[in-house]
């Protein structure tokens, strides 16, 4: 399993969003991307999976390169789990995995698209909402469906779009630890945004930080979460201490602040006075 | 295939009861077409001349066996059950069905509850189209007149929306909603149209012309019944192969996208199927509003919306529902209502009924 970007661009009509985008990643590790808001981290994977189609430069997945492919085959080799899915028409939670097989699947599915679903829902241990209508679930069970999903799709390369933006640190935890162990245990590459970097700096084999449009840093946590980087990338000061191996954050302020203060809060009118 | 995910723990009672979960489904969808059986006798029954219920199944019986009877009396039953009322239930069944199975697939696809197989603004089109033929006397095939000039005007007109809509999208890579807004622009241009022809139309053709645009199933008879037919083939044909990917393209376009589907072509698609199907059905009957919309939820109600089993479901319940009303309109008044008055004066009580009383379960 390899994704493979090189000189990757990407725009809408005029406005660039992504330039200058390369990228290796082979075989089964865990991959977040972390970046500020509107930095084309979500335009960055659905830039693999043909979602949208890149302005210049070349996506390649195991070696082939993606405007070659059609959709379907995409859809066999790289699962998707969105950020967020509504249904006009909510379906059971199991016809609701059930699509992730489309790509493998005729005109219907048939049994052992089944006992995948039920394996997948298993494995997630959220067998129990199995008949249950998708939009009366959690936003935490919610987001396990659809990561059900998108192992239906019994992919090689799993791109999830911010799967624990909506949920608690518990939910968060869980999810991102359930996503690393099958990156170990089921051969995937796993590919996550996060907007989280010591969710991010804990559990990722290699972290991507992306600013203005493109790769900022690429490598280990160690490498990429620096506060350094996060006051380049983010515009904020913090302070990075090591945490069983790992770096982990501890945000100050944003830069700038004290000008912003002085906007906020007139000189000479400080609270306390 | 040898999937990741395969063999992991027992699931043999889970399977067994997803499997019952689809008989029932699939039941219901027996039910409808039973009930509609029982409409069928119900249907051949109503009329001037009196056929008890079970005479009418006899009759059709001996017909299909070929036992036709040799005594005046018999011969006349056989030809008004065979050569009138027969061809009427069958229209009426066939045309509940593609307005049944068009409305589920349009509301799945559209992601909009309130889409029906009208939304494409057919409707508005072969109203415009009918009058045109009505009032004026113009057909599209030079020197066609009469009905004939009605329906070939009300299929062609009834399509142009739809292209609209085709057009729109290719160019603008267009989101549902705006195709249904598309669909709305060009529905009120051609009513204005229509109310323009109607203005200056002869008062004797007004009669007809609303009663086309109320939607009868009295028009229908063997000749236009065999088009009728290949277009409830063609919709429910056409739909269940997409079932799934309707399904799919209820979600998000990008979630269609990352499981395979390009979203915009399936929609087209299936928007061209609807189209050019309910044009044939309705063009020899006027539009028979309601069916479409209805159908589909009340179904949804019993199976849920997986389309898998709602659009073999809508076409048996939608035809089951469009006949019944069709006996309740041949049974009012002295020479019975256009069946349109009746799906509309039964559907928006029972439409705001269960808008009411299941929306929170079925719609999300």
């Amino acid at each position: 399993m390899r994704v493979k970007i090189d000189g990757m661009e990407f725009g809408y009509s005029s406005v660039p969003v992504l330039h200058d985008v390369t990228l290796d990643l082979d075989g089964p590790q865990f991959v977040t991307v972390i970046g500020p808001n509107g930095v084309g981290k979500s335009t960055l994977i659905h830039c693999i999976n043909k979602i949208l189609k890149p302005r210049g430069g070349t996506v390649m997945i195991n070696d082939v390169d993606v405007s070659e492919m059609k959709l379907k085959d995409v859809a066999k080799t790289v699962g998707y789990v969105p950020y967020t899915s509504t249904d006009t028409f909510p379906l059971s939670v199991v016809d609701t995995v059930l699509m992730g097989r489309s790509p493998h699947t005729g005109w219907r599915p048939k049994e052992s698209d089944l006992e995948i679903v039920y394996n997948i829902l298993k494995m997630l241990g959220i067998d129990h909402l199995a008949d249950r209508p998708f939009n009366e679930l959690s936003a935490g069970q919610h987001q396990k469906v659809m990561l059900a999903r998108g192992l239906a799709q019994d992919p090689e390369i799993l791109l999830l779009d911010e799967p624990t933006s909506n949920l608690d640190i518990r939910h968060q935890l869980e999810v991102t630890s359930i996503l690393r162990e099958l990156s170990r245990h089921k051969d995937l590459l796993v590919i996550m945004i996060s907007h989280d970097i010591n969710i991010s700096a804990k559990f990722s084999d290699k972290v991507i930080l992306l600013k203005d449009g493109t790769i900022y840093a690429a490598g280990t946590p160690e490498e990429v979460v620096t506060s350094e980087n996060i006051r380049a990338a983010y515009g904020v000061d913090s302070q990075v201490v090591p945490d069983e191996g790992r770096p982990h954050v501890i945000l100050k302020s944003p830069l700038g602040w004290e000008e912003q203060l002085a906007r906020l809060i007139p000189h000479g009118k400080e609270s306390g006075e | 295939m040898v999937s990741r995910f395969d063999g992991m723990f027992d699931n043999s009672a889970e399977i067994r009861g997803y499997n019952l979960k689809v008989s029932k489904k699939v039941l219901f969808a027996v039910a409808c077409i039973l009930l509609a059986f029982i409409a069928l006798g119900l249907e051949v029954t109503l009329g001037k001349a009196d056929i008890g219920f079970f005479e009418s199944y006899e009759i059709i019986w001996n017909h299909i066996a070929g036992n036709i009877p040799t005594d005046p009396e018999g011969i006349q039953k056989d030809e008004i059950v065979w050569d009138l009322r027969i061809p009427r239930a069958l229209g009426a069944f066939l045309i509940g069905c593609v307005l049944a199975v068009c409305g589920a697939a349009m509301q799945s696809i559209m992601k909009n509850p309130l889409a029906d197989p009208y939304t494409t603004g057919i409707s508005s089109g072969a109203g415009f189209g009918a009058i045109l033929a009505i009032s004026v006397g113009f057909c599209i095939i030079p020197g066609v007149t009469g009905y004939n000039a009605i329906v070939i005007d009300a299929f062609v007109f009834s399509l142009i929306p739809m292209l609209a809509i085709v057009a729109i999208s290719r160019l603008k890579n267009a989101s549902p909603t705006s195709m249904i807004l598309a669909g709305l622009g060009v529905m009120y241009t051609f009513s204005a149209m229509t109310s323009m022809m109607m203005l200056v139309a002869d008062p004797q053709d007004h009669k007809t012309a609303y009663v086309w645009n109320i939607g009868t199933v009295g028009a229908v008879t063997w000749d236009n019944l065999v088009f009728i037919v290949a277009a409830a083939l063609i919709a429910v044909a056409f739909m269940q192969a997409m079932a799934k990917n309707i399904n799919i393209l209820a979600m998000s376009d990008s979630d269609a996208r990352a499981l395979g589907l390009d979203a915009n072509r399936i929609r087209i698609a299936i928007l061209a199927v609807t189209a050019v199907t309910v044009a044939m059905a309705v063009s020899f009957t006027g539009s028979i509003g309601f069916i479409g919309l209805l159908a589909p939820h009340i179904v949804r109600i019993f199976i849920g919306s997986d389309n898998r089993y709602l659009i073999p479901a809508s076409a048996a319940f939608g035809g089951m529902l469009l006949l019944y009303s069709d006996c309740i309109a041949k049974s009012v008044g002295v020479t019975g209502v256009p069946v349109g008055v009746i799906t509309a004066a039964l559907g928006g009580p029972l439409f705001m009924y269960i808008l009411f009383r299941h929306r929170k379960r079925i719609w999300g």
